[in-house]
């Protein structure tokens, strides 16, 4: 099955109901916010808010309905946080312009599309975060490669699971 | 869905725009209302308000839950367990009683030197609920805000040692910046070397201590506690061990920390919202002796019928403290005949009961421990009472079930004699 579309193949878009649309993402940060409680490695690695970000992005197709999705549930994260808000905004922001645009010319459905989607967008959020954090908020922040590509890769393999379970919520436009 | 929207779009577009201008105006505007939220992003009030009642919640059915069953159902092995903790108890007020001595004798010392020292008056107990969810920003939420008077910059703790401070303050929320974060700062101290530093979090969520120069020597395992020169955590708390030392940058040690406090798996705290510094004061002749405790656990004898004292009487030729002996009073039975003798140069026993016995060899009574045995240093002392180590006359005995004081009472006249010194 390929995973690119052709010019003559029909491109699915989704939307999601208001509940799913707000509740998600909410039960996103919540969780992301309270694991760590019980299992301290959670944060370190894992990203749920992110996720939930890139699979938005990638089933609505489109850039500025992903754009502001990232923009959104980053400033929620950031809210939580210390640090000045907007770090995790601008990083989410960009994944979702970019999950939603590359939404148009894979194929979605592909579960090894989602591991390599969300692989490659973990690390583009960790590059963005490190660019912001460094080159403009001014934090000590350290670039590790070991633990990007961890995360990444954390992240990859919860979110095909995620994924498979937030399809249920889609509705075909 | 979409009839409503296509119905409502100017109203949608409007609450749109509306929404991301209010969203704009809250990142900028800043709270103005008390005086420890003036700080705090309007923005920012709005994503705890929203998050924080959920995890409250949760944390509520969970701990809930968790209470009936192992407060109602699981109660396998209670009874022993209850009696392991009569026996440390009893183990720990005869401690306590060495450890007042040594505090009695500290704090006469520190009056000598008019040192001002601070107390932790008042704490409150809080919850853990949340925490920011992401490694770069090490902070947990508690149940307790403004309401019960937490305020900003107020110490985190555990009974462990140090957990951070109170960042922002919300109502009934507030957020604690945990010490391993990295614009996190405390003042500490090492225990034996007394060296000092500043401890400060890494981006990876290590504690380290910095401001130690290289050519100390720190030994690794020593203790670290609060220094007391950031004026927020007290002076003495613990903060942890030290687990590695290395050489840093610019002449000074790379110390890391082992935090004495789990900051990985917090759930209860107290913050400390009062603290008072007075003077220290000696203590009074008023204490709880190692002999009263042990007396409290032996079978009572009744007492003998009262007799003068005659301080003469109690007066030992030779004895190693002839002011501890013209002060002796009512030198009876076995102990008046006892000859002379040095304190109990062991030190070592401190098992209550196990060696409760009079002088004679003999189980000593309530009564007669109380007037034989002077308070001792130690528990060892105290559990081989010896005549030479008679009580000042001025000492009264204290009932048997009265604890040792917390903190120094307000008289600070020094007992007439004092029995040994450590």
């Amino acid at each position: 099955m390929p995973i690119t579309y052709t010019s003559n193949e029909q491109v699915e878009v989704y939307r999601f109901s208001i509940p799913v649309t707000i509740g998600v993402p909410l039960l996103a940060l919540f969780v992301q916010a309270f694991l760590p409680l019980r299992f301290p490695r959670f944060a370190v690695y894992f990203d749920l808010p992110l996720l939930v970000t890139i699979f938005f992005a990638m089933a609505r197709r489109s850039p500025v309905a992903g754009l502001f999705t990232g923009a959104v549930i980053g400033l929620a994260q950031d809210m939580l946080g210390h640090n000045p808000i907007g770090i995790y905004g601008i990083a989410n922001t960009v994944v979702g312009y970019g999950a939603s645009s590359l939404g148009v010319k894979l194929d979605v459905e592909n579960a090894g599309a989602r591991l390599l989607v969300t692989l490659g967008f973990s690390l583009i959020q960790s590059a963005v975060h490190f660019t912001v954090a460094r080159g403009m908020v001014n934090m000590n922040v350290t670039w590790s490669w070991p633990h990007v590509i961890l995360g990444g890769l954390a992240n990859a393999i919860l979110g095909v699971a995620l994924f498979f379970l937030l399809d249920k919520f889609k509705q075909r436009t | 869905m979409e009839s409503v929207l296509g119905r409502y779009r100017n109203l949608v577009i409007l609450v749109g725009v509306l929404f991301l201008q209010v969203l704009g105006l809250a990142i900028q505007v800043k709270r103005s209302g008390g005086s420890d939220v003036q700080d705090t992003r309007l923005i920012r009030i709005w994503g705890v308000g929203a998050i924080t009642p959920f995890e409250r919640i949760l944390v509520w059915a969970q701990n809930s839950t968790g209470n009936v069953w192992h407060n109602y159902f699981y109660l396998r092995g209670v009874r022993a367990e209850n009696r392991q903790l009569k026996e440390q108890i009893e183990q720990m007020r005869i401690e306590q009683v060495r450890l007042s001595e040594d505090a009695a004798q500290a704090r006469r010392l520190q009056t000598l030197l008019a040192f001002k020292e601070q107390f932790i008056s008042r704490t409150v107990a809080a919850q853990v609920i949340g925490s920011s969810g992401s490694d770069l920003s090490r902070i947990i939420y508690i149940d307790k805000g403004e309401n019960v008077g937490i305020k900003r910059d107020m110490a985190v703790m555990t009974s462990d040692g140090i957990v951070g401070k109170v960042l922002l303050v919300f109502p009934s929320v507030s957020q604690v910046l945990l010490v391993s974060d990295q614009s996190s700062g405390v003042g500490a101290i090492l225990e034996k070397t007394r060296l000092q530093g500043v401890l400060r979090g890494t981006a990876n969520g290590e504690v380290v201590l910095e401001r130690v120069m290289s050519d100390e020597q720190v030994p690794v395992g020593e203790t670290v506690l609060t220094s007391g020169g950031d004026q927020i955590f007290p002076k003495g708390l613990p903060v942890g061990t030290v687990s590695k030392v290395g050489y840093g940058k610019d002449l000074f040690l790379n110390i890391k920390i082992k935090p004495a406090a789990n900051l990985s798996k917090l759930e209860e705290v107290l913050v400390l919202v009062e603290k008072q510094e007075r003077q220290a004061i000696a203590e009074d002749s008023t204490r709880v002796r190692a002999a009263d405790i042990l007396a409290q656990r032996l079978p009572s004898v009744p007492d003998k019928p009262a007799t003068d004292a005659n301080p003469a009487a109690g007066t030992v030729e030779g004895s190693a403290k002839p002011a501890v002996a013209k002060t002796a009073a009512k030198p009876t039975g076995a102990a008046a005949t006892t000859t002379p003798s040095t304190k109990n140069p062991s030190g070592t026993s401190t098992v209550p009961g196990s060696s409760g016995v009079g002088p004679a060899g003999k189980p000593a009574g309530t009564s007669a421990l109380k007037k034989i045995v002077s308070a001792p240093a130690n528990p060892a002392a105290g559990s081989k009472p010896d005549a030479t180590q008679t009580a000042p006359a001025n000492e009264q005995p204290k009932p048997a079930d009265s604890t040792a004081p917390t903190a120094p009472p307000p008289n600070p006249q020094p007992p007439a004699t004092e029995s040994s010194p450590q």
